[in-house]
């Protein structure tokens, strides 16, 4: 798409200007992400600066590299807690959203209804407010048979991002499914599949691939805001780093370089998750 | 490949029509699409049903295998009555195999693959034997060596005929096409024309919505004229196209043929 609107203006047709040629020619041949990466770069270098010429005074404080370099393991294991959140809300989200979206199109009213409140609910809630009412008003253990199960912060916060994810999972559902045309469902159903069968062999796999992209969007927005959980005290990277900035004496310097940190942390694994859904887009819009 | 058909085409005409319509009506909204159609075909005769569009082919046809459910009247289709409440589904989708103008092939999987599902997990039949099934009805349509081909690289023809094969793997006894050519240029509407008129001359009971009038000619026992929902004129292709009696049945004869 991209290579399309920059091929598209004529360079030749203007004055053949060296420079023009030069520009046009290069964002062709340098996609977004050396942009981006450059645009981070700048911001971290502004970010160390001032601690590096701090350093030079007579002060002996560590500089922010040194600061990072100490920290990073800590951070980088407190990222993976956030993915492992992301992760486990996505499969529960995903899992329940796929049932809901199906309620959606049951043929019991009772269901269609309630499944529709459940999707507007959920959908229409902020999801740090989803969040808070999740660590707020479940139980921090649950008793059953006896058997006294802890249900730590954590868990609830995975089961406070599933929520949101399941209504949206849900619309993805539905939206795919009623765009596989009624013909497929008549064939099936002249070839004798049920109700089910036909869902299950005919139409769910036609979906996949139409819910893959948006399935993976929403992925990355999960991702990025996992860090919400930092606010029910959730010891996910950037609980993390405020403790870390803590305990290095609240240096005000220190503030860039720590957020910039969580920041390419972030880029670093979402981008290419975004970059990889415009290619399944692109892909799947030639096939379907 | 006698085995691909079952048992009930060899079988010569008895005196039970495979399928019989009595005073069959449905409407849409208010609006009566059949309008008291009765017809019967004998086991192994093929009969063509023409008419203009929105005379209701196309429900009337979709009316014998309960994609429609009608609002009065009897289809009986081999002892089954399709107008029931007690009516089992799966037994009647095994003996009727249709066919669409639109082909509806499953786009997911491999010609091969769509013929083979339906028989495995409707039928939970043993899968190296449907397979083998299978390729001998591709071979039948004559797509050998597109079996690992998914819809979208055959042409219309051929999805034609991957959908006509995938309808005889249930071995239906009754098979109907819904203007199965009308989507296809004159080149590959002979293929699949030729594939129909073959399993026509094999004693499958065929109904045919179609504009083909010569292949009506060739292969039909009967033909019908309906239009309104009501059979205009009907009777064996030798008279029924040389000496129509009703007005209008001669006035559309006139402007196709």
């Amino acid at each position: 798409m991209m290579d399309v609107i920059y091929r598209a203006p004529p360079p030749r047709a203007v004055e053949p200007i060296r420079g023009g040629a030069l520009f046009a020619g290069s964002r062709r041949s340098c996609p977004t992400w050396v942009a981006a990466t450059a645009i981070l770069l700048t911001i971290s270098i502004f970010a160390f600066a001032p601690t590096t010429f701090a350093q030079s005074g007579s002060v002996p404080k560590a500089s922010a590299i040194e600061v990072l370099w100490r920290w990073a393991p800590l951070l980088l294991w407190g990222f993976c807690f956030n993915l492992l959140i992301s992760a486990a809300a996505m499969t529960i989200g995903t899992g329940a959203g796929v049932l809901l979206g199906l309620a959606h199109m049951s043929r019991v009213l009772i269901i269609r209804i309630f499944a529709r409140c459940i999707t507007e609910i959920f959908r229409n809630s902020p999801w740090l407010v989803l969040l808070f009412a999740c660590i707020l008003l479940l139980p921090f253990e649950i008793h059953i048979f006896g058997l006294r199960i802890p249900f730590p912060d954590w868990a609830k916060a995975i089961f406070g991002f599933s929520l949101p994810i399941m209504a949206n999972m849900a619309e993805m559902v539905r939206g795919a499914v009623l765009s596989v045309p009624t013909s497929q469902w008549e064939s099936a159903e002249s070839l004798g599949y049920s109700r089910y069968q036909s869902y299950i062999h005919v139409i769910l796999p036609q979906c996949i691939k139409r819910m893959l992209p948006p399935w993976m969007n929403l992925y990355s927005l999960v991702t990025m805001s996992t860090v919400n959980a930092s606010v029910v005290g959730v010891s996910e990277i950037l609980t993390l780093v405020a403790q870390a900035q803590s305990a290095e004496g609240s240096r005000p310097e220190l503030l860039a370089p720590f957020y910039g940190f969580v920041l390419i942390c972030f880029f670093a694994y979402c981008y290419p998750i975004g970059k990889w859904t415009q290619y399944l887009e692109r892909k799947y819009q030639v096939m379907l | 490949m006698p085995d691909v058909q079952g048992s009930s085409a060899v079988v010569p005409p008895a005196p039970r029509p495979m399928v019989s319509l009595k005073d069959v009506h449905k409407s849409f909204g208010g609006f009566a699409v059949l309008n008291g159609i009765s017809l019967d075909v004998m086991p192994g005769e093929v009969i063509c049903i023409i008419g203009p569009s929105g005379a209701g082919k196309s429900t009337l046809i979709r009316c014998i295998n309960g994609l429609v459910p009608v609002n009065s009247g009897s289809i009986l289709v081999d002892g089954i009555e399709v107008n029931s409440p007690k009516l089992d589904l799966l037994a009647l989708r095994r003996k009727v195999g249709i066919v669409f103008q639109q082909y509806n092939l499953f786009p997911h999987r491999t010609a091969l693959e769509n013929i083979m599902m339906a028989p495995i997990t409707v039928l939970r039949q043993d899968k190296d034997e449907v397979a083998k099934r299978a390729r001998m009805l591709l071979k039948k349509v004559k797509l050998e060596g597109k079996e690992d081909a998914y819809p979208a690289e055959l042409s219309g023809g051929q999805q034609q005929r991957v959908a006509i094969a995938r309808s005889l793997a249930m071995r239906p006894a009754i098979m109907l096409f819904d203007e199965v050519t009308a989507a296809l240029d004159p080149e590959t509407k002979k293929e699949v024309l030729v594939t129909i008129r073959d399993l026509a001359k094999e004693g499958m009971t065929c109904i045919l919505v179609t504009h083909e009038m010569s292949f009506a000619r060739e292969v039909a026992n009967q033909v019908y004229f309906t239009e309104h929902g009501v059979i205009v004129e009907q009777g064996p292709p030798s008279s029924f196209f040389s000496q129509a009696r009703d007005p209008r049945t001669r006035e559309f004869l006139s402007q196709i043929l």
